[in-house]
């Protein structure tokens, strides 16, 4: 896993309410035993004309959205299916954090467990972020404050394991095989 | 001595398998019974076992199908005809290469127990009461329903579960959700769960755990108490738990990998210290009354754009809400009843049981589906398949015009070709209405087995009950 520990960038934003996983990426997409390569199917539906034409008003088409880090959207982001297929997709196009005022729990742990950021904002800057698309926003994983371009310092959930898996680039696989001996234990005892 | 403080039967669970409780600088070890995998969350996962070098742990304890990407033409299942697919037919070799090769039982394309991953771990007595188990797919919370506690999860954690046969995880918080009263004549488990999505919303259970109890889910056979437990996950639950009960017992008893003999007595005394204790604490409590559900039908992109069936469409003033009506071509304030319909799928992990089918079954014995309208019945695993055939539902649902499928998750997600098509209206049984999520532009209602029949018979969105001659 890539580390990440601060992050600066300009948003791109997607304004709906529960954009599910069969959005981010749909399930004909699903058939690749690869995790590379997804970028190109991220929100295919959306971004793409049923011709195979990018659509030049969504937003992660604009010229300005290639290099940006910083996906906001509205709450409940990333609900449905347990593709880490969704996830895989962000990440190759280039996305290293999904802010949202609600973020659904398998898309939440998938996302934490490839470096990518899942960034709870409370309602109010959550609204002004939808509000202003290409904000340049500064997110530091160690002190787990977003700041926004006015200086307003936002601070975030981030549950501390996490948080060092980000900032080290740690998986939590070798913290579970280390521990193999009290599975071990359990086994016999139960 | 102080008696223990009473403890939910999702605590229960939980602390049962506690490697290491959660502190607060990680999350719990939590130990996993069973592990079940399919074709398309899997390869990624074998893949990095492969790179760190490491060997399933306890293969014993994974079980493989295929169902997701799979074919549902006969000749593709049984030899005959190759896999149409070919990215799907890949699929399915790379999980036998992976099974083989690690030493992980798979129930291969042919095989007679083969299914849907969340039909067949109850249906083969898997699905044990007490027991934790995971699979990479959402609709994990099925499993709930024997009383386990049961949630997806993604890829990477597929290869810990692999590895280390654990999860690293924080614990939950818990939804009581309490129904009374009585559901009504024509209305069942599918109605009841789209009302409850509809009322809490498609975000409200994000974080906990549901406990469904009371009267009405007491009453309630195993087949529905699957359909409720497997949406919860569309209320952004983590899972959904029903206490054991008799009716748990009696489902279970006799089944080929449920215990047997001393081992049954054994397992049925610690199942009975499950139900959650009488003064247990939830962390939210919910009350549903069953005599307001009506049969319900949703009308937007997510299943929590629902209404009962002779309702209007909502009329609601945001872009998104606006957007989503306009994908499924409808209108605020718009009626849904009547509304012409093309394609009726009766099938996935839902609504797919024998009960499912016989409720189908009920409206279309001895009548013809509309014309021009297309019907899939794919039944939800090859026994499910085999039983409704030796009570002759395949007949009825030939007779009617349906197609009868081997079984597969087919269009509920329509990667193996079984897809609505553009513009489409397709009522369906299954539990996603996404964007897309049945083919590109389709659109999907969904609802009950009983009103899916209904609406193939009429070709437009109908109430079931004005066909099985009680009053709407
Ligand atoms: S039937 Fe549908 S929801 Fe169920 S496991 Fe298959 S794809 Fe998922």
């Amino acid at each position: 896993m890539r580390p990440l520990q601060r992050l600066r960038s300009r948003t791109v934003v997607l304004p709906d309410g529960n954009i599910d996983t069969d959005r981010i990426i749909p399930a004909r997409f699903l058939t690749t035993t690869e995790r590379s390569g997804l970028g190109a199917h991220l929100f295919a539906d959306w971004r793409y004309a049923p011709d195979g034409r990018e659509r030049a008003d969504f937003p992660l088409n604009r010229p300005e959205a290639r290099d940006c880090a910083v996906l906001v959207a509205g709450p409940n982001f990333g609900c449905g299916s347990s593709r880490e297929h969704a996830p895989w997709a962000l990440l190759d196009f280039g996305f290293r954090a999904v802010v949202s005022t609600a973020i659904a729990d398998i898309f939440r742990s998938n996302s934490l467990k490839n470096g990518l950021l899942p960034l709870i904002v409370p309602e109010s800057e959550g609204a002004w972020l939808l509000a202003h698309p290409g904000a340049e926003v500064d997110i530091d994983i160690a002190t787990r404050i977003l700041t926004l371009p006015d200086g307003t310092r936002v601070p975030f959930p981030l549950e501390p394991f996490a948080q060092h898996c980000l900032l080290e680039g740690l998986d939590e696989l070798g913290y579970l095989l280390a521990r193999r001996g009290a599975v071990e234990a359990y086994e016999r005892a139960r | 001595m102080m008696s223990a403080a009473p403890r939910t039967l999702f605590e229960k669970v939980w602390q049962r398998h506690e490697v290491v409780p959660e502190s607060a600088s990680a999350p719990a070890i939590l130990y996993v019974d069973l592990h079940l995998i399919h074709e398309v969350t899997s390869p990624q996962a074998f893949a990095l076992l492969r790179e760190r070098g490491l060997p399933v742990w306890r293969p014993r304890r994974t079980l493989a199908t295929m169902d997701h990407s799979t074919p549902t033409e006969t000749a593709q299942v049984f030899g005959g005809a190759p896999i149409a697919i070919e990215a799907a037919a890949q699929q399915v070799r790379e999980l036998e290469r992976n099974c083989a090769e690690f030493g992980v039982e798979l129930l291969p394309l042919a095989h007679a127990e083969r299914g849907i991953v969340h039909v067949i771990g109850p249906e083969l007595g898997l699905s044990q009461p007490g027991s934790t188990i995971v699979c990479g797919d959402s609709h994990t919370s099925t499993h709930g329903a024997v009383g386990a506690l049961a949630f997806g999860i993604g890829t990477t954690e597929v290869a810990h579960v692999l590895a280390s046969q654990c999860l690293l995880q924080r614990k939950p918080r818990t939804l009581a959700l309490t129904v009374t009263g009585k559901l009504a004549e024509g209305v069942g488990a599918k109605d009841l769960i789209l009302y409850v999505i509809g009322q809490i919303g498609v975000g409200g259970g994000t974080g906990h755990v549901i406990e469904y109890r009371g009267p009405v889910i007491e009453g309630l056979d195993m087949e529905s108490r699957m359909t409720v437990c497997n949406m919860s996950i569309e209320a952004g639950a983590r899972a959904g738990m029903i206490a054991p009960d008799e009716t748990t017992y009696a489902y279970l008893a006799g089944r080929p990998r449920a215990p047997r003999g001393a081992a049954w007595e054994r397992a049925l005394e610690a199942w009975r210290e499950l139900p959650s204790d009488p003064g247990a604490r939830f962390d939210r409590t919910v009350q549903v009354h069953a005599g307001l559900i009506e049969p319900m039908i949703t009308y937007g992109t997510h299943p929590g754009m629902v209404m009962p069936i002779g309702g209007r469409v909502p009329e609601r003033g945001d872009a998104a809400f606006a957007r989503a009506l306009d994908y499924m071509g409808l209108a605020p304030g718009q009626p849904l009843k009547d509304h012409p319909v093309d394609v009726v799928f009766i099938g996935s992990c839902t609504n797919a049981r024998l009960s499912d089918l016989r409720s189908a079954a009920r409206l279309l014995r001895g009548r013809r589906i509309a014309r021009g309208l297309r019907m899939l019945v794919v039944p939800g695993s090859q026994q499910v398949k085999r039983a409704a055939e030796s009570e002759g539902l395949d007949a009825v649902f030939r007779e009617a015009g349906a197609e009868w499928r081997e079984s597969g998750c087919s269009m509920c997600l329509g990667m193996n070709g079984d897809l609505v098509g553009r513009g489409q209206y397709s009522v369906s049984t299954s539990n996603r209405n996404f964007e897309g999520r049945q083919g590109s532009g389709a659109r999907t209602l969904l609802a009950s087995p009983l009103t899916a029949a209904a609406c193939a018979l009429t070709g437009r969105v109908t109430d079931p009950r004005e066909l099985l001659g009680g009053a709407p």
